[in-house]
C-alpha cells in the first residue's frame, strides 16, 4: 500500500488545457473533495479547492478575469493564485499545486501548506 | 408705441440665434413672424450626423420647440417658402400665397448643396445632405441595406459615411483631390483619416471622378471617368454648398457670393438684414457655426437699437464629429517660402501634428489623434503672440511649457487666460463660464449649457466645459456618471454608445477600443458587455458563456448549497394533467428534495445536482416542457388571471393574451428579468400594476401600463395608453422591450429605465409615433430569430456538454491507473 500512498501525492495527468474552456473552470473529483480547475485568458492553470472562504459557493461556478474568479453566490472576489479572498473581504480557499506539460494538465492532490496558512 | 413688425425669411441656426439676442435686448420691439421652407422648428443642423449614426434623436437635436414660438408670440410658417419681396410695397410672399408685411426684413436662406449634374443626378436614391429629411432619405435607404456610395470626402460627407455605415450599409467614399477634407487637413493629416475610416470598414477611393449615376428607375450604381463600376442603392452627394441669394437678387439687392452686407449686416437696403451662409461680409461667406452666430449677435444689436457692433473676421477650427476621430485643424495651412513648419509624429498612437509659422506667430495648426492642444494653439494664432521663445518645446504642447503644467488636462485648463475660447461655436471663452457659474450658481453642465450655451452646439468641448466646471467648483463638481466598473471611467450609457458608434463587435475590441484598465475585465462588466453586445448586433455577435453569470450558463439558478433549481415555463400559468405528471415523475426519479409554486405562477423543483440538470431536463422536454429562464436577464413570466373565460367580472380573454404575450416575447435577453402580468379586469388579480409591463383589459379594450416594481424598491406603474385589440398590446409590449433593450443599462429594470429617460419620452417613441414604435417592433422580430431556441434542449442535445460533467474523477481507493480521466470532448 505504501506504493500507492505516495501515488497520492505525486502529479496526476487530470485531462488537457483544451478541455477547460478560455476563462472558466472544470472540477476534479477526489473522494469528497471537489477541486476547481481554472483556465484564465492567458492559458494559465490554476487548481482550488471547490469552496469559497465566505459560505461554501462553489467557485468553479464563478467567472473567472484576469487572476481571480469572483463567487457565484455573494461576489467575493477570489484569487486564484492564492487562494484569498481580495478586496476587503478575509478568508483562503485551499489551493493545489498544478503546472502544464504541453496542454496536459498536471494537478498534485495535496493541498499547498505553505499557502494554506 | 405699437411694435414693429419683423419678418425672417428662413428658420435656421442663424435667425435662430439672432431672435434669442433681441428678445434679451428689446424682448417687446417686435412682432416675429418667421416663414420657413422646412416644415419644421428650429433644430441644431451640426448635430444631423450623430442622429444619422443613431446616438441621438430628432427630439435631441431641437433648439426651439413649439413652446418658445408661443411663448414669444412668434408666427412661424413651416414648410412655406418665401418666392418673393416686394421692397417697394414691404411685404413678402410664400408659395402658398401667405403674406407679411415687414418693417425690417431679414434673410436667412442658408445655402443649398450643390449637386454635381452628371447623367443620372436626378435618379430617386440620389440625396444631398443637409437637411432632416435627407437623413430620413438616408435611413429608409439604410433599412433596404446594400451599399452607398457617397460623393466627397469632405466634413459633411465622411460624417455621412461613418453614420451609414454604423446603420450597417456598405460604404464608399468618392473623392476627387488625392487626401480627405484637403481644405482642412495637410495631406499627412488626410492620410491618417483614411487609414482610420478604412480600417472602421468604409471603402475611400481618392482622386475618383464621378462620370455617370446608374439605374433605370432609381439609382443602381456609380460609374467613374476610368470605367470603374460600383454598385450603390444609395448616392449622397456632400461636394458643397452655394449661398442661397436667388430670392435675394429676385429683390434687386446686391449680390456677390453671397448676399453682400456692411459690418452691421445690413444689405443694399437699409432695412433688410442678412444673416447665416446666405450672407457675404467683407467678401467672405461662411460654411461653420461660429461666424454665424456672431453675425446673428451684430445684426440683433442693430436691429434693437443704435449699435456699433461690428462683425469680424475669425479663424474657426474645424473638427470631425465622428466618434472616435480626433482631429483639429485651424487658419492656414498652405506651404509658402516665409512658412515655417514644425512637425511631430508620432505612428504607433496613429497621432501627428503640425504648427505652421510665420515671422515667429502661429498662423495654421493641424492634429490628429492627440487634440488636446488645439484649442491652446489656436489662442497663439488669434493673440498673435511672438513664439521665439518657445520655439524649441512648442510642438509637444501646452504641457511642455515653462510654467510646469503637468500633462494633466485639468492643469491645461486651468493655465488657459480668462479670454481662452472653450466653446468654438458659440464663441464662449473661459472667463465667461467661471463667472455665469459662479454668479448664477451653476452646477451641473445643464446648466451651464443652458446659460452660457458653452457645449450646447456641436458639443465636442463637453469636456472642456467640464474641467472648468471642475476647476471653478472643485469637489462639489461630481463631473461624470460613474463608471461601469473599476475597469474603465466610462458610464454604461457612454459604453453603449461607444459600441454602436464605433461598431464595436466584441468584448476583445471593446476593451482595447475604449481602453479597458484591466486586461480582461471583471465579473461586473464583463456580464454588461456581454449583453450590450448580444443586443445590439444580433445574429453577429456570438454569445460568450464565461462573461455570463452562473445561472444563464447552465440555465438554472444555482442555490445556496450548490444544487440548482429548475423551473419550466408553464406559458401565462396554465398547466395540465400532463406536464403535472411529468414533473412527477422527474422529482420522484431523481430525488429532487423540494418543489414549490412560485409568486410568477409556476412549479420550482428546488436541489437538483448540476450533473443531473441535462438529464433532468430531457424528461421535461419529453413531456413538452422548456426552460421557463427563471434564471434569465429576459422574459421570466407572464402572469394572468382567468379573465372572461371563468371569471364572472372578467371582461377579455386575459389568459389567451397573456399565453400569447409570453410566446412572442419569451428568450430575449434584456438588461435585467422582465416581469409581465394580464389581468382580465381592473380587480387586478393578476397584479398588473406592480409588474414591468402590464396589462389591464376593460370593455373597451386594454389599458398598458408599465414601469412597476414589486422587489427592494416598490412603485407603482405609470400608465401608458389605451389601445383595441390584442395585436396592438402584443406590438406594444415588444415594441417596449426593445427600445428598454437598446437603451437600458444592464440590470436597470424596466422602471428604473423609464425614470432615467423620462416617461413621456417612452410614451412618444411606443405609442404615439407609430412609426417609430414599428421600427422598433421590427428590431425585436430580427433578433428574436436568434434568441428563441430552448436551451434546455440544446444542453440535452450536447451544447456546453464540459458544464455538467467532472474533468477527472479520484477515489481515495483508486490506484491512479484506474483514475477516472474524461476525454478531451
Ligand atoms: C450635416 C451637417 C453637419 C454640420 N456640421 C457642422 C459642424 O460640425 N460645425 C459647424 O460649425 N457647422 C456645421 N455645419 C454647418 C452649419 O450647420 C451651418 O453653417 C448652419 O446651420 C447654417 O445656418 P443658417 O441659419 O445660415 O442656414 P440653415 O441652418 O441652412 O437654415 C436655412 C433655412 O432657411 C430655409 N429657407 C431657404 N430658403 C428659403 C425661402 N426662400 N423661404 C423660406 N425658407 C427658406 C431652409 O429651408 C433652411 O431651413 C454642418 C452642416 C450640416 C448639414
Ligand atoms: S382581475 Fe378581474 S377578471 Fe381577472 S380574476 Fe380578478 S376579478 Fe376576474
Ligand atoms: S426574497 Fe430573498 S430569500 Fe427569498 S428567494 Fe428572494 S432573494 Fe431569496
Ligand atoms: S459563498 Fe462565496 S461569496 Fe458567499
Amino acid at each position: 500500500m505504501n506504493a500507492l500512498t505516495r501515488d497520492t501525492n505525486a502529479w496526476r495527468l487530470i485531462g488537457s488545457i483544451d478541455d477547460i474552456p478560455s476563462q472558466g473552470a472544470r472540477c476534479v473529483k477526489n473522494g469528497e473533495t471537489t477541486i476547481a480547475v481554472f483556465r484564465t485568458a492567458d492559458d494559465r492553470v490554476f487548481a482550488l479547492e471547490d469552496k469559497c472562504p465566505h459560505k461554501n459557493g462553489p467557485l468553479s461556478q464563478g467567472i473567472v478575469h484576469d487572476g481571480c474568479v469572483t463567487c457565484p453566490l455573494h461576489n467575493w472576489v477570489i484569487s486564484l493564485e492564492t487562494g484569498a479572498a481580495t478586496g476587503a473581504d478575509e478568508g483562503r480557499t485551499a489551493s493545489f499545486p498544478v503546472r502544464l506539460d504541453g496542454r496536459d494538465i498536471y494537478l498534485n492532490l495535496e493541498p499547498n501548506l505553505e499557502m494554506g496558512a | 408705441m405699437s411694435k414693429q413688425r419683423l419678418v425672417i425669411i428662413g428658420n435656421g441656426m442663424a435667425p435662430g440665434r439672432l431672435l434669442e439676442h433681441l428678445f434679451e435686448a428689446a424682448p417687446d420691439a417686435y412682432d416675429v413672424t418667421i416663414f420657413n421652407a422646412e416644415p419644421r422648428v428650429n433644430y441644431d443642423r451640426i448635430m444631423l450626423s450623430p442622429v444619422l449614426s443613431g446616438e441621438k434623436t430628432f427630439e435631441d437635436i431641437i433648439i426651439h420647440g413649439d413652446a418658445w414660438y408661443e411663448g414669444h408670440g412668434i408666427t412661424l410658417h413651416r414648410g412655406e417658402k418665401v418666392t418673393g419681396i416686394d421692397r417697394e410695397a414691404r411685404i413678402v410672399t410664400g408659395a402658398s400665397g401667405i403674406t407679411a408685411a415687414y418693417d425690417k426684413l431679414v434673410i436667412a436662406t442658408g445655402s443649398s448643396p450643390f449637386i454635381i449634374p452628371v447623367p443620372g443626378h436626378k435618379l430617386p436614391g440620389v440625396l444631398a445632405y443637409r437637411d432632416l429629411d435627407d437623413v430620413d432619405g438616408m435611413l429608409r435607404a439604410a433599412d433596404r441595406g446594400g451599399r452607398a456610395v457617397v460623393i466627397g470626402g469632405g466634413l459633411l460627407g465622411l460624417e455621412a459615411a461613418a453614420g451609414l455605415k454604423s446603420r450597417g450599409m456598405d460604404v464608399t467614399v468618392l473623392h476627387l483631390m488625392p487626401t480627405l477634407m484637403e481644405r482642412q487637413l495637410d495631406p499627412a493629416a488626410g492620410y491618417l483619416l483614411q487609414k482610420e475610416l478604412e480600417s472602421r470598414g468604409i471603402e475611400v477611393r481618392c482622386g475618383a471622378n464621378t462620370k455617370a449615376i446608374l439605374g433605370e428607375r432609381e439609382v443602381e450604381g456609380v460609374e467613374l471617368e476610368d470605367g470603374t463600376i460600383i454598385d450603390a442603392s444609395l448616392v449622397v452627394m456632400a461636394v458643397g454648398i452655394r449661398p442661397a441669394v436667388d430670392l435675394a437678387r429676385e429683390a434687386g439687392l446686391e449680390v456677390g457670393r453671397g448676399i453682400q452686407t456692411d459690418f452691421a449686416m445690413r444689405t443694399s437696403d437699409p432695412d433688410i438684414f442678412s444673416v447665416g451662409e446666405c450672407a457675404e461680409v467683407d467678401g467672405r461667406v461662411y460654411g461653420l457655426v461660429a461666424p454665424l452666430y456672431q453675425m446673428a449677435k451684430v445684426a440683433a444689436e442693430h436691429l434693437s437699437g443704435v449699435s456699433e457692433a461690428a462683425f469680424t473676421h475669425a479663424e474657426t477650427p474645424t473638427k470631425l464629429k465622428v466618434t472616435g476621430i480626433n482631429l483639429y485643424s485651424v487658419g492656414d495651412f498652405g506651404d509658402g517660402p516665409d512658412r515655417e513648419d514644425v512637425v511631430l509624429r508620432d505612428a504607433a498612437r496613429g497621432s501627428y501634428r503640425r504648427v505652421i509659422l510665420q515671422d515667429n506667430r502661429v498662423i495654421g495648426a493641424v492634429l490628429y489623434g492627440d487634440v488636446a492642444d488645439g484649442m491652446w494653439y489656436n489662442e497663439l494664432l488669434k493673440s498673435g503672440e511672438d513664439v521665439s521663445k518657445m520655439r524649441d518645446t512648442l510642438i509637444f504642447g501646452q504641457a511642455h511649457q515653462g510654467g510646469g503644467v503637468a500633462a494633466d488636462p485639468l492643469a491645461a485648463v486651468a493655465n488657459l487666460s480668462d479670454d481662452a475660447e472653450i466653446c468654438g461655436c458659440n464663441g464662449i471663452c473661459k472667463g465667461k463660464i467661471v463667472q455665469a457659474i459662479n454668479e448664477k450658481g451653476l452646477t451641473s453642465l445643464g446648466e451651464v449649457r443652458a446659460h452660457t450655451k458653452a457645449s450646447a452646439s456641436c458639443g465636442t468641448c463637453t469636456g472642456l466645459v467640464e474641467a472648468v466646471m471642475a476647476l471653478t467648483l472643485g469637489d462639489t463638481f461630481a463631473k461624470k456618471a460613474e463608471g461601469m466598473c473599476g475597469c474603465t471611467d466610462l458610464g454604461h450609457g457612454e459604453v453603449r454608445r461607444l459600441i454602436k458608434a464605433q461598431g464595436l463587435k466584441s468584448i476583445p475590441a471593446v476593451m482595447q477600443e475604449l481602453e479597458w484598465k484591466s486586461s480582461h475585465g471583471c465579473a461586473k462588466c464583463r456580464p454588461a458587455l456581454n449583453y450590450y453586445l448580444l443586443s445590439d448586433w444580433p445574429g453577429e455577435y456570438k454569445d460568450d458563456q464565461q462573461s455570463r453569470f452562473i445561472n444563464e450558463r447552465v440555465h438554472a439558478n444555482i442555490q445556496k448549497d450548490g444544487t440548482y433549481s429548475v423551473v419550466p415555463r408553464m406559458w401565462g400559468g396554465m398547466t395540465s394533467s400532463d406536464e403535472l405528471r411529468a414533473i412527477a415523475d422527474v422529482v420522484d426519479k431523481f430525488a429532487i428534495p423540494d418543489v414549490k409554486v412560485t409568486g410568477g405562477q409556476r412549479i420550482d423543483l428546488l436541489g437538483v445536482k448540476k450533473a443531473d440538470l441535462p438529464a433532468v431536463w430531457a424528461d421535461l422536454n419529453a413531456a413538452g416542457l422548456v426552460s421557463g429562464h427563471a434564471y434569465a436577464k429576459g422574459l421570466r413570466t407572464v402572469k394572468t388571471c382567468v379573465g372572461s373565460t371563468w371569471c364572472r367580472f372578467g371582461t377579455q380573454d386575459s389568459t389567451g393574451l397573456g399565453i400569447k404575450l409570453e410566446k412572442f416575447l419569451w428568450g430575449s435577453w434584456t438588461p435585467a428579468k422582465v416581469k409581465l402580468a394580464v389581468t382580465g379586469c381592473p380587480r387586478n388579480c393578476a397584479e398588473a400594476t406592480c409588474k414591468d409591463i402590464g396589462v389591464i383589459c376593460v370593455e373597451s379594450g386594454y389599458e398598458i401600463v408599465y414601469g412597476g416594481a414589486a422587489g427592494l424598491h416598490i412603485q407603482g406603474t405609470t400608465k401608458l395608453g389605451t389601445v383595441a385589440t390584442e395585436e396592438e398590446v402584443i406590438e406594444i409590449a415588444a415594441a417596449m422591450t426593445q427600445m428598454y433593450r437598446e437603451q437600458g443599462f444592464y440590470l436597470e429594470r424596466i422602471y428604473k429605465w423609464a425614470d432615467r429617460v423620462g416617461y413621456d419620452t417612452v410614451k412618444a417613441a411606443i405609442l404615439d409615433d407609430l412609426e417609430s414604435r414599428r421600427a422598433y417592433y421590427e428590431r425585436f422580430v430580427l433578433s428574436q430569430k436568434f434568441s428563441q431556441s430552448d436551451p434546455w434542449s440544446e444542453r440535452v442535445s450536447g451544447v456546453d456538454k464540459h458544464e455538467f460533467k467532472p474533468l477527472a474523477v479520484f477515489g481515495e481507493d483508486l490506484a491512479p491507473a484506474t483514475a477516472k480521466v474524461e476525454p478531451a470532448e
